[in-house]
């Protein structure tokens, strides 16, 4: 039997009284048939192979589908090596409860950097060989000839000297008691059929007819719904709670106090949240509730030429060759915390029995939802099931802390039945591990050609990493923080000095799609820009020279602005800007057409961007994805900024926290140079680039430099 | 008490009048396709349609709605067979995390009975949902593939 199929009774398992009024009405019981977590009557090939009798071949996927396409292109690295018939391919989630219980045989399960096929395609296409060899000598020793002469294609297997054939389904049974060979021979390259061709989403069913897919849409026997308050100031406590206004109010079961937080338990969770608003809460907040963006800033800004910097990169003597350039510029910038808004809210349902605890959650990263979850109930891991859904957008924002996991674990322990957690759209917003506030000082020396001689980069702001793991810093200094800076740095400048000046703030930062890439990408290309200008090049030409020994960097930008038409004038009134950036290991440029109308208001009209992932699995994912990667840009240089007033997030929802929309949708073209020899990630290589090349168009369009964001707060009207 | 009309049958639910039709259909009804995204109407996740008009359910009172006919994602195939704007969804791989395409879906459904061949003007004009995805653009080309049209702005590759 699959270790998958038991352990998910619990949602077939619907509460009484909805079922009841589903059958009433002659809804669709919610439940029913589940695609994610398709039970089966076979038997494994490989841990991630499933093949029923029926043909349908199961694939599991270790990696969490927030939407990036991993439901789908992680079954084709599979099912390239299987030689199965891709139309008869299921996905499913592989458990974290099992994957503990069988040694980490799916590996590590946590989803994010844009490695989820970089990580996993070794293993993947392994486990695909491995099953093929074990299907094809299953069908060798029926037939007893070699299995040299027998060869798998589209899911049958036959012996070509006779011609006799077998479908997987057939022989599958027998197929999962052959050992598994050692040994097993990956395709070149070259031979891959199914790797680098389009293939539609397997997950998009479910999510055009309101399938009860997420976590939030869990329904379970005597369920009770969970509303939360969390102390409005960052690290502050819960001090007192008032309960008098409750009194007499319907459907309330709990209050639950947490060291930081209140919450109150209902019958449903319209009824939790209302109560939720009229407790009367006090908090110790201490001296953080004086905090300001005003003063993070002037800290920031303080830092820049701070002392206390640790060096990330340092070639050649960059302080002499800045006093020995013919020009020397030099420019401040500096970026806001953001949050992830991810659509769904954070959420989480929890079941703590004596003998187990059960959640269900958009998670990022199972393994770590079972530890905290396990760690919240007191309990040994062994006793903790995770039931991982799809989730509504992740972004980074629930991978490494799961705070709404151990909440609704502390909860439902307290209250002993099922609870769900859902938080506001409020506390979402407030309550964010968010993108670092974070500033750099840019200075350069040009020479008599215009080319640069020295850079010195100055960056300052909070590190994710001291929050994360403090003893992952080398040598003191947060090379994640210079992500983009390092080596990674595309442009050969001989004398080239970048370090970092640490502040941090009590406001909690976390990874945010691209993570310090977002920052530094902005600083980078919107200089190496001011450095164009200085030498008065055109910006694409001005890079393609600092570019002459990085050819696949080269490669890219040439088909950004070959595809831009870079060559030829825009549209009257339209101005370009272009930029590049290396990050998850690879390569995107990006051309940005806008347009400035004489009240100041941006348009965006078009944004081409080039990218070289090295392998491509699925070009649809990858378009997907650098699609969304520049919507996700366009929101926060149109409009993303998270500012603190007296310790706490002023902004609250998306009213004053806004999202692009659709009538603010530029085209979008997405070129592949897929230059092949490496696996690099497409989930988040779109969004750095998207900020400078966006404020280089605008500089164009308005000869105003843009060195702060977002954008909303710049005035751009014509003089 | 109050009755509704959902999905072509009629039903009773025991819920405060204040209670947002968006949690009437989630937690009373088991209906979990409307999804909940912001709570004040900013956002569309929770779009469904009173009366063939797209209403945001999450800031709209049961007792607005009673004895009105609602429509949520659950009931937008019939016998069997998806809604022509949900075919197109399929076609042109529309949503990525999916969570507020149920909202955009109804909003959709009910501009093109209004509009069959809309405009990209009344296309901007009448989807203010937000996607977090970003899938604005395929969101954009599939409404024209819905109505039949001629897709004026695609995708290129």
């Amino acid at each position: 039997m699959s270790g998958v199929a038991h352990v998910d009774r619990r949602l077939f398992l619907v509460s009484v009284a909805a079922v009841g009024g589903s059958l009433a009405l002659g809804f669709e019981i919610p439940f029913g048939a589940r695609a994610v977590h398709a039970s089966s009557s076979a038997r494994e090939i490989t841990a991630w192979i499933v093949i029923e009798p029926d043909e349908t071949v199961t694939i599991r996927v270790a990696k969490s589908e927030m939407g990036q396409g991993s439901f789908t292109a992680l079954p084709m690295l599979v099912a390239e090596e299987l030689e199965c018939d891709w139309s008869k391919v299921k996905a499913e989630f592989a458990p974290p409860h099992e994957n503990r219980r069988r040694d980490r045989v799916w590996g590590n399960m946590s989803t994010g950097a844009s490695r989820s096929i970089s990580a996993s395609q070794n293993d993947l296409r392994r486990a695909g060989a491995t099953a093929r060899a074990m299907l094809i000598a299953a069908a060798a020793a029926r037939w007893n000839v070699p299995e040299t002469e027998c060869a798998a294609a589209r899911g049958v297997i036959t012996h070509r000297p006779s011609g006799r054939t077998i479908t997987f389904g057939r022989i599958a049974a027998a197929a999962a008691d052959i050992a598994p060979p050692a040994q097993v021979a990956l395709k070149d390259p070259k031979d891959w059929t199914l790797i680098g061709t389009r293939q539609k989403r397997l997950d998009v069913a479910d999510k055009i007819t309101g399938r009860p897919i997420y976590a939030i849409d869990v329904q379970l026997p005597n369920m009770l719904h969970a509303a939360i308050v969390q102390c409005p100031v960052f690290k502050g406590a819960l001090k007192s709670v008032d309960e008098t206004k409750l009194t007499g109010m319907k459907g309330i079961r709990q209050v639950v106090k947490l060291p930081d937080a209140v919450a109150v338990v209902a019958d449903s969770w319209w009824r939790a949240k209302k109560a939720a608003e009229l407790l009367a809460l006090t908090w110790d907040v201490g001296d953080n509730s004086s905090v300001s963006s005003s003063m993070i800033s002037a800290n920031l800004h303080e830092a820049l030429s701070a002392a206390d910097a640790r060096v990330g990169r340092n070639d050649g003597d960059v302080d002499r060759a800045l006093g020995a350039a013919v020009t020397r510029i030099e420019a401040d910038y500096e970026v806001p915390f953001l949050a992830h808004a991810t659509m769904e809210p954070q959420n989480c349902t929890a079941y703590v029995t004596a003998d187990l605890v059960e959640i269900w959650a958009p998670t990022q990263d199972g393994e770590t939802a079972l530890a905290i979850a396990a760690d919240a109930a007191g309990v040994p891991p062994g006793k903790v099931v995770v039931h991982k859904m799809m989730l509504g957008g992740g972004f980074g924002r629930r991978g490494i802390f799961q705070d709404f996991v151990r909440q609704a674990v502390v909860i439902a322990k307290e209250v002993g039945q099922p609870v769900k957690l859902v938080w506001t759209r409020e506390e979402d917003v407030r309550h964010d591990f968010y993108r670092p506030v974070a500033a750099a000082r840019m200075t350069a020396g040009l020479d008599a050609a215009g080319m640069p001689v020295a850079w010195k980069i100055r960056t300052a702001g909070q590190s994710i990493i001291a929050a994360v793991s403090a003893r992952v810093m080398q040598f003191g200094v947060d090379r994640n923080f210079l992500q983009g800076l390092l080596e990674d740095m595309p442009y050969d400048v001989p004398n080239y000095l970048v370090d970092f000046a640490m502040r941090n703030t009590h406001v909690p930062v976390g990874v945010w799609r691209s993570v310090n890439h977002s920052q530094n990408a902005f600083f980078k290309e919107s200089f190496v820009d001011e450095m164009a200008y200085a030498a008065g090049a055109d910006p694409y030409l001005f890079r393609r020279k600092l570019l002459a020994k990085k050819p696949k960097e080269l490669a890219v930008l040439e088909a950004a602005a070959m595809h831009a038409g870079w060559d030829a004038p825009p549209p009257q009134g339209v101005f370009r800007g272009i930029a590049l950036h290396n990050s998850q290991n690879s390569i995107c440029a990006q051309v940005v057409e806008v347009s400035v109308a004489p009240d100041g208001k941006v348009g965006v009209h078009r944004v081409v961007s080039a990218i070289d992932p090295g392998h491509v699995v699925n070009p649809l994912t990858v378009e997907l994805q650098t699609e969304s990667a520049v919507v996700y840009g366009l929101a926060a240089v149109l409009y993303g900024e998270i500012t603190i007033r007296d310790g706490r997030v002023e902004q609250a929802n998306f009213h004053d926290y806004p999202m692009l929309r659709l009538a603010e949708m530029p085209r979008v073209e997405t070129v592949i140079v897929a230059s092949g020899g490496f696996w690099g990630g497409v989930g988040e290589t779109a969004v750095p680039p998207l900020a400078p090349a966006m404020c280089n168009a605008i500089f164009s369009a308005t000869g105003k430099r843009i060195r702060s964001l977002p954008l909303k707060n710049h005035d751009l009207r014509s003089a | 008490m109050a009755r509704l009309t959902v999905n072509g049958r009629a039903c009773d639910v025991d819920v405060d009048s204040d209670t947002p039709l968006l949690w009437v259909l989630r937690d009373t009804l088991g209906l979990m396709g409307t999804k909940y995204g912001c709570g004040i109407a900013e956002c569309g996740a929770c779009t469904v349609q009173v009366d063939g008009a797209p209403m945001r359910s999450c800031a709209l009172p049961v007792s607005a709605v009673a004895d009105r006919h609602i429509t949520t994602i659950e009931g937008l195939a019939q016998n069997g067979a998806l809604h022509p704007v949900q075919r197109a969804w399929l076609d042109l791989d529309v949503p990525q995390c999916g969570y507020c395409q149920s909202g955009v879906i109804m909003t959709v459904a009910a501009l093109l009975r209004d509009k069959p061949s809309p405009t990209d003007a009344e296309i901007d004009a009448a989807i203010t949902n937000i996607c977090r995805c970003g899938t604005y653009q395929r969101i954009r080309a599939a409404i024209h593939a819905a109505a039949g049209r001629r897709v004026s702005r695609t995708s290129s590759q």
